[in-house]
């Protein structure tokens, strides 16, 4: 188990090189210059060679690649050419909200994804079309217009809940429940349709499986066969489209952070695109990748727990 | 461990669509196919028409994009402005005529990036496997887990307000997905008989991919690109609508939507024909796509052969003669049973009306090709058949009660009690999640009422029974750690834990080693002696029913063909085609003369003649074998023929 744990980790650091590589060279291709940027209009020639010696970016690429990679390890991700905060306090301070939006997300339309997908594999018929329209229309609709929409039904006419804004949890917690209700609905109404229709078509894989039969012509019940034997084997699969919902949802965030006007990191990741705020853009890659591979090894860890074959390997 | 098959492109595009040369036909029937789907065509329809309203927008549109119209502004529908005006008057209608232009291009460019990366990529990884193969599947690996929209707005940062940009990486981070999937498709063409029979002609392999593979693949690319499509359209409106590839005031369709949220607390109407269109559109490729996919198995399954299709229809079953057994003595009566799989269009019989018993303490071999409803007769029995398939017709008695009306909760409770069922394969039949000792336990539970303590107990008996030598060890393993043999062990102990009457053993040996199989079939004997049950053995292998069995039914294309006493079978088989089983069967054959085989293959279901099911293959059919429907007969005895030509072989010494 540890040794997958291990593994897993081993084969992340190459992942971080290459996409943190990626992302800096593609910027290095940037015609805009990034010291006239933080600058503004009025300097002198000076003022501007001494910016680009303090950027770094009179040296060759791989130096500074190599100078970032170093920063990094000390903890240093730069600091933004908008408004020169250190960019690793900017994620952190951003960090809070959008992952507020992300958990409650996913175990939202996870509790909610599974069982639809479980009643539906039992009853199919009306139910499972009832799923299929869900997923469909959960594809279909564009997120922002959705939460538009939402926002005009319950924000403006029904006046019930914030159109925009977050409200921290220590501040008020009915606030922060309020703040989350609409974002949460839209980024949930296509995770759920995701998660239900792969629950359900592995719950009826695995009950179509010669165990189950083996299982039912021993004579046990439904209870036992839907809840503990075909939704343990399902499980595996199930698991791991929650992973791949996670990760969609950091982009979903971008979304309905910019929609919402939550203080969170997919609301910067725009900002810092249309300001072209690169050191923030490039801090941002690194922790989403990060994150990604976090999410992935925990997936890795439940998926090896609940499957014994590779627990014991 | 590929734990990322379910792509996140599509997730249930999996059915393994096999290539034919034939593709030209292939994919004529397949238009075809979808010529008959309404939603198909009114989703195509309907993206043609939004295309060509794009295109030709100039022409189409009442007004131009950005004409103003103040008096009239934020109209909602009228005369005037059929779909509503904007803020400044503008004709919502002809701007979503001319965003389009900016749409489609941009679908476009999404969707060619992706298939053209990944049509020859997945073919070579797949056709030529190895280091390559792994490398791909290195990179793809890594490429799913970055969240495609941070890499997407890194190149925007990169190329501000540059859709091309965007749109090629869009296509260049979906593409691991199709990568994954053509080369899914690739594997099995890579083995399929006509590809080899290329290659051994000396066909090279960049021919057999561009001749061979590719038309394969194809099929499964356009409906992967109308997926990606949607996709690539919901990517496009989204970056127009955070103003990252348009400003406002542009006739963009995200823009258009990010005005009217603006506008939401005067005129709400505004978002409904934005949003409204894209939904429709990502709906359509959607749907589209799914009706594709639906069309291209279609059009396969439809591929092979002329069937003969009325004949296999419920309502036009041969009439078979089922004499009623009489139920009262007999521990299981099968009467008249019929089971039919249900598809799109049809019910296809695959057991037609069969009857027999099963007497206390005797052992009947359920005996027949694969294909000849064996298997689903025994399911049936459990109710445990596949959910395409279900009794259309008969009875099932058991100790004197007709079991086929109870409900589910009653039946359950016959199960394990009354049936044990053994099946094929050792290796899947054991809840892979779970120990040995926690799955028997919880049979062991349910049947004796006892707790966890108690049955512990229980389950070593059990496993002693079956001549486990260490079952302590054995609880604590689980179904993967088991050899096949031990595993078979495994789910006699587990049918057994209920202390059934009738034990269905299906092909409880054919997956095994030949020394395990004596092994597992010395072990049903030896508990047969000991517990008195019934035994129900399906197979197709003869040396095993001479064995162990008292009585024989052997199976043909759903009917029973002959009856007997297993000494008087092999003695003298009163069928020729029991006969040619016989004379087929390996431990006969004689040293140094080929096998005798029978000729031909057994009819499919669904496409069973109305005369003689055997006819076509029978070395001795007659005209009158062809003639109508062959009625099972009474002979002497307990015998049972299904031939008509019986008394005429016989005296010809045939049989």
């Amino acid at each position: 188990m540890l040794k997958i744990i291990g593994r897993r980790f081993l084969i992340s650091l190459p992942l971080v090189l290459i996409v943190t590589m990626l992302s800096f060279f593609l910027v290095l291709l940037t015609p805009g210059d990034p010291a006239a940027v933080m600058l503004g209009m009025n300097h002198t020639q000076a003022e501007y060679e001494a910016a680009r010696e303090k950027l770094g970016l009179n040296q060759p690429a791989l130096t500074r690649y190599g100078h970032w990679l170093k920063d990094l390890g000390n903890g240093d991700l730069g600091v933004s050419i908008f408004n020169s905060e250190p960019v690793l306090k900017i994620l952190k301070g951003r960090s809070g909200v959008t992952f507020s939006l992300i958990l409650v997300t996913t175990l939202f339309s996870s509790i909610i994804g599974v069982g639809l997908g479980i009643a539906s594999a039992i009853r199919r018929g009306f139910l499972a079309r009832i799923v299929d329209l869900i997923s469909l229309l959960g594809l279909a609709l564009p997120n922002f217009w959705v939460a538009l929409v939402l926002v005009a039904i319950f924000s403006v006419s029904m006046r019930l809940l914030p159109a925009i804004g977050y409200i921290q949890p220590g501040t008020s917690l009915s606030g922060w429940v309020k703040s989350l209700v609409l974002p949460v609905a839209v980024l949930s109404a296509s995770a759920i349709g995701i998660i239900a229709q792969q629950t359900r078509s592995s719950m009826l894989e695995v009950l179509d499986s010669p165990f189950i039969r083996t299982l039912r012509a021993g004579g046990l019940g439904r209870i036992s066969i839907i809840y503990r034997h075909a939704l343990r084997n399902a499980a595996i699969s199930i698991i791991t489209v929650v992973g791949l919902t996670f990760v969609s949802l950091l982009s979903g965030t971008v979304i309905a952070e910019t929609v919402f006007a939550l203080p969170g990191l997919g609301g910067l990741a725009v900002q810092a695109t249309s300001r072209v705020d690169l050191p923030v853009i490039q801090g941002l890659v690194l922790y989403f990748t990060v994150i990604v591979i976090i999410v992935n090894l925990i997936v890795d860890i439940i998926y090896a727990w609940l499957n014994p074959r590779i627990r014991l390997s | 461990m590929n734990k990322h098959s379910p792509t996140p492109v599509n997730p249930d595009a999996h059915e393994v669509i096999t290539g034919t040369e034939n593709t030209s036909v292939q994919n004529r029937s397949l238009i075809r196919v979808m010529l008959h789907k309404p939603l198909a065509l009114i989703c195509g329809g309907f993206l043609l028409l939004v295309i060509l309203g794009a295109i030709f927008a100039a022409l189409v549109a009442p007004y131009p994009p950005n004409a103003l119209d103040l008096p009239n502004a934020l109209s909602g529908p009228s005369a005037r402005h059929l779909l509503g005006s904007d803020e400044l008057g503008r004709d919502i209608l002809s701007r979503l005529l001319y965003g389009g232009r900016r749409v489609f291009p941009g679908v476009l460019e999404g969707v060619l990036t992706a298939l053209i990366l990944a049509v020859p990529i997945g073919i070579l990884a797949g056709y030529f496997g190895g280091i390559f193969d792994r490398l791909v599947g290195a990179i793809t690996d890594a490429l799913l887990s970055i969240p495609t929209i941070i890499l997407v707005l890194v190149v925007l940062a990169v190329f501000p307000k540059n859709t091309h940009a965007a749109m090629i990486a869009f296509g260049i981070l979906v593409s691991p997905g199709l990568i994954r999937i053509v080369r899914g498709e690739t594997l099995p063409l890579k083995e399929a008989d006509f590809v080899s029979a290329a290659r051994v002609a000396g066909v090279s392999d960049s021919q057999i991919m561009i001749r061979h593979i590719r038309p394969g693949v194809i099929r499964v690319v356009i409906v992967q690109g109308s997926f990606i499509a949607a996709g690539a359209l919901g990517y496009m409106v989204a970056l127009g609508y955070l103003g990252l590839t348009a400003s406002s005031g542009e006739a963009e369709w995200g823009q258009m939507v990010a005005s009217a949220g603006a506008l939401l607390n005067r005129q709400p109407w505004l978002l409904v024909p934005t949003g409204g269109l894209i939904g429709l559109i990502v709906l359509a490729f959607t749907l589209f796509g799914n009706a594709l996919r639906d069309a291209s198995a279609e059009a396969i399954a439809a591929a092979p052969g002329p069937v003969s299709r009325g004949s296999s229809a419920v309502e036009n079953t041969a009439q078979s003669q089922g004499i009623p057994p009489d139920p009262s003595k007999k521990l299981l009566s099968v009467i008249n049973l019929s089971v039919a799989f249900s598809s799109r269009s049809r019910d296809l019989l695959a057991v037609d009306k069969i009857s027999f018993d099963v007497n206390p303490s005797e052992i009947v071999g359920l005996v027949g090709e694969s294909g000849a409803g064996k298997s689903i007769t025994s399911l049936a029995i459990l109710r445990l058949l596949p959910n395409t398939a279900r009794i259309v017709n008969g009875q099932i008695m058991f100790e004197g009660r007709n079991i086929t009306g109870l409900d589910d909760p009653e039946f359950d409770r016959l199960r394990g009690r009354s049936f044990g069922l053994v099946s094929q394969e050792p290796g899947s039949s054991l809840d892979p999640a779970f120990t040995v000792g926690s799955q028997l336990g919880e049979l062991v539970r349910l049947h004796d009422g006892v707790n966890r303590k108690e049955s512990r107990s229980r389950c070593l008996e059990l496993l002693n029974h079956v001549r486990i030598r260490k079952p302590e060890q054995l609880l604590t393993m689980y179904p993967h750690e088991l050899s096949g043999g031990m595993a078979q062990r495994v789910s006699i102990a587990m049918a057994l834990a209920g202390r059934p009457k009738l034990l269905i053993a299906d092909e409880p040996t054919s997956a095994l080693d030949v020394t395990v199989q004596n092994e597992i079939l010395a072990l049903l004997r030896q508990l047969q002696l000991e517990t008195k049950m019934s035994v129900l053995f399906v197979t197709h292998n003869f040396g095993v029913v001479a064995d162990l069995c008292d009585r024989v039914i052997v199976l043909y294309a759903g009917q029973i063909f002959e009856e007997a006493d297993v000494f008087q079978l092999f003695d003298r088989p009163m069928n020729p085609y029991t006969k040619g089983l016989l004379l087929a069967n390996p431990s006969n054959a004689q040293p140094g003369q080929p096998l005798p085989i029978i000729p031909g293959r057994i009819p499919s279901i669904g496409s069973w003649p109305t005369n003689c099911r055997f006819a076509q293959r029978c070395p001795y059919a007659a005209d009158e074998c062809l003639a109508g429907p062959i009625p099972l007969l009474a002979l002497e005895g307990e015998r049972k023929s299904r031939c008509i030509r019986v008394d005429d072989l016989r005296k010809e010494g045939i049989l």
